[in-house]
């Protein structure tokens, strides 16, 4: 697999179409795992990193009922082809940015990633469009279980499955969904909602990783415990949390559309008429605009642009993603008139008008 | 978004909650330093590791100050400095240090979950540790006889041991 082949489709996890996809975009869980005989990445030489990045590989090639996976060497990969990778949420900004021999096993559906060399030895990733934590951790635990009879994995009986970080060990799985929450950004309820989270001990993130502003409104929660509550313990408390931040979501939708209706329409419509007009475009503006557009189309405010076309644009107007589309590299100022560009073609080629 | 306190575009986004007061600064980089706001990466998770790792340790670092893994060669102060392991056994030779982490994390120091089912003795995988360890010095010192007996040593337990 190369990314240039990657640039013009998008991941199933994205296509919008799971569970809840309304408000959830995707679910996402991963496995941290080490092998018992080397050191942590972080502390293991350049050699015995080649070496443990041959081994991942060799071995992977024998899993029998593993799909068809593509092995890119991350560490040979241009800096866009890397920033790409990141963008599809197939590798990690740590990987990207790491020093060292480094890689990345992928399906074709892009749905299981595997990271060698990241913080541990292994992460294993899986992603599922809409909320399907259950799927997702079926897909996981089935490669894990491949994984183990070919690896030897670091752990103990009493700590669990031994990782560099400490916050990791125990079951090393961190299960994050995220969630679109337009109206109760727009309500401003959604600190509420958060500091409740943060008493249950679950993490929100913006999306696109740690510590970010969350932009366009997208949110990511997972879970922090790893030791002392199992995976499926863990599983089931994200779940019902999910469930019901969905829930106050979607009354906060019904809300806005009850008494401030014209309001809505008013912001939507301008949107997408800014998106299919305008010259100039900044990434964070974009995703402000696509958020609105989003929502317009959940509740049943615009018809003709399909949910997929918007999710197609979240991604597409990345800065990698749109100077991979572009086949140059554009500074600032340039990117800014390119993905104003794009998204006026896209959005029109589509003929979508606001109801 | 501009900078509240000059014109050039806002990157820095602070939210601040203290009891339940909520306050919000929207920055450019340079008066983000100014005001000592800390960075993203600042806020995290492996910072705020760090900053739990200074305050429940503290106490104990009189002792855990000199402890250093007998495996991997890494020193405590390390580990408490960088807030990564250095390799499985640092969970053992750590275990002071590492435990009173554990239970302001987790909540709890005991595994439950999922378990391997194919699983080598702990200590044939610690020999194989500690000969990667004496390999890479080996290495380090241009000890080449002694490297490849060492290589060939590891080979011939990793295989002896091979998964089938």
């Amino acid at each position: 697999m190369n990314p240039d082949n990657m640039v013009q489709s998008t991941g199933e996890w994205l296509r919008g179409n799971g569970p809840e996809s309304d408000v959830v975009v995707s679910t996402r869980i991963r496995l941290a795992r080490n092998h018992a005989a080397f050191p942590f990445t972080c502390r293991a030489s350049s050699q015995q990193k080649t070496e443990i990045e041959h081994m991942v590989r060799e071995r992977l090639a024998r899993l029998e009922r593993a799909p068809p996976l593509q092995y890119m060497n991350v560490a040979k990969l241009s800096q866009l082809d890397r920033q790409f990778l990141v963008e599809r949420q197939l590798i990690s900004r740590e990987l990207a940015s790491a020093e060292g021999p480094r890689a990345v096993a992928v399906d074709s559906r892009e749905s299981i990633s595997l990271m060698i060399n990241e913080e541990d030895h292994l992460r294993i990733q899986v992603m599922r469009s809409g909320l399907a934590l259950d799927e997702a951790w079926q897909d996981i635990d089935a490669m894990d279980d491949q994984l183990e009879q070919v690896i030897d994995y670091a752990f103990s009986d009493e700590f669990g499955y031994l990782t560099a970080c400490p916050t990791n060990v125990g079951t090393g799985m961190r299960a994050s969904v995220m969630l679109h929450l337009p109206a109760l950004g727009l309500t401003k309820q959604i600190e509420k909602v958060f500091r409740a989270l943060q008493k249950i001990n679950l993490v929100v993130r913006g999306l696109y990783g740690e510590g970010s502003r969350a932009s366009g409104d997208f949110y990511q929660i997972s879970n922090q415990v790893t030791l002392g509550k199992s995976e499926s313990a863990a599983l089931t408390e994200i779940r019902e949390v999910n469930r019901q931040i969905i829930e106050y979501e979607r009354q906060a939708r019904t809300l806005i559309l009850r008494d401030t209706k014209q309001a809505i329409q008013d912001r939507v419509a301008r949107a997408l008429g800014t998106l299919q007009s305008a010259t100039m475009m900044t990434s964070e503006e974009t995703m402000e605009l696509l958020s609105s557009v989003r929502l317009g189309v959940n509740v049943g405010l615009v018809s003709d642009v399909p949910i997929t076309l918007v999710n197609d644009l979240f991604l597409h107007t990345q800065p990698a993603h749109l100077q991979k589309l572009m086949g140059t590299q554009l500074d600032g100022e340039e990117r800014n008139a390119a993905r104003a560009r794009y998204l006026r073609t896209r959005l029109r080629e589509g003929g979508p008008t606001p109801n | 978004m501009k900078c509240q306190l000059c014109d050039k575009p806002a990157t820095v986004h602070f939210t601040k909650v203290v009891s339940k007061k909520i306050t919000e600064l929207h920055l450019c980089q340079s008066c983000a330093e100014q005001q000592q706001i800390p960075s993203l990466g600042d806020l995290s998770l492996s910072a705020i590791l760090q900053s739990l790792i200074g305050q429940h340790v503290g106490p104990l670092s009189e002792r855990l100050s000199r402890l250093t893994c007998p495996t991997c060669g890494l020193k405590y102060m390390e580990f408490r400095k960088h807030g990564r392991l250095g390799c499985p056994a640092d969970y053992n030779a750590f275990r002071a240090g590492l435990e009173p982490i554990l239970l302001r994390v987790h909540r709890s120091m005991r595994h439950v979950g999922k378990v391997p089912r194919r699983r080598k003795p702990e200590a044939h995988e610690t020999e194989l540790l500690d000969l990667r360890q004496q390999l890479r010095q080996a290495v380090q010192v241009e000890a080449f006889e002694e490297a490849a007996r060492l290589r060939d040593l590891i080979r011939k337990k990793d295989t002896a041991n091979e998964p089938g």
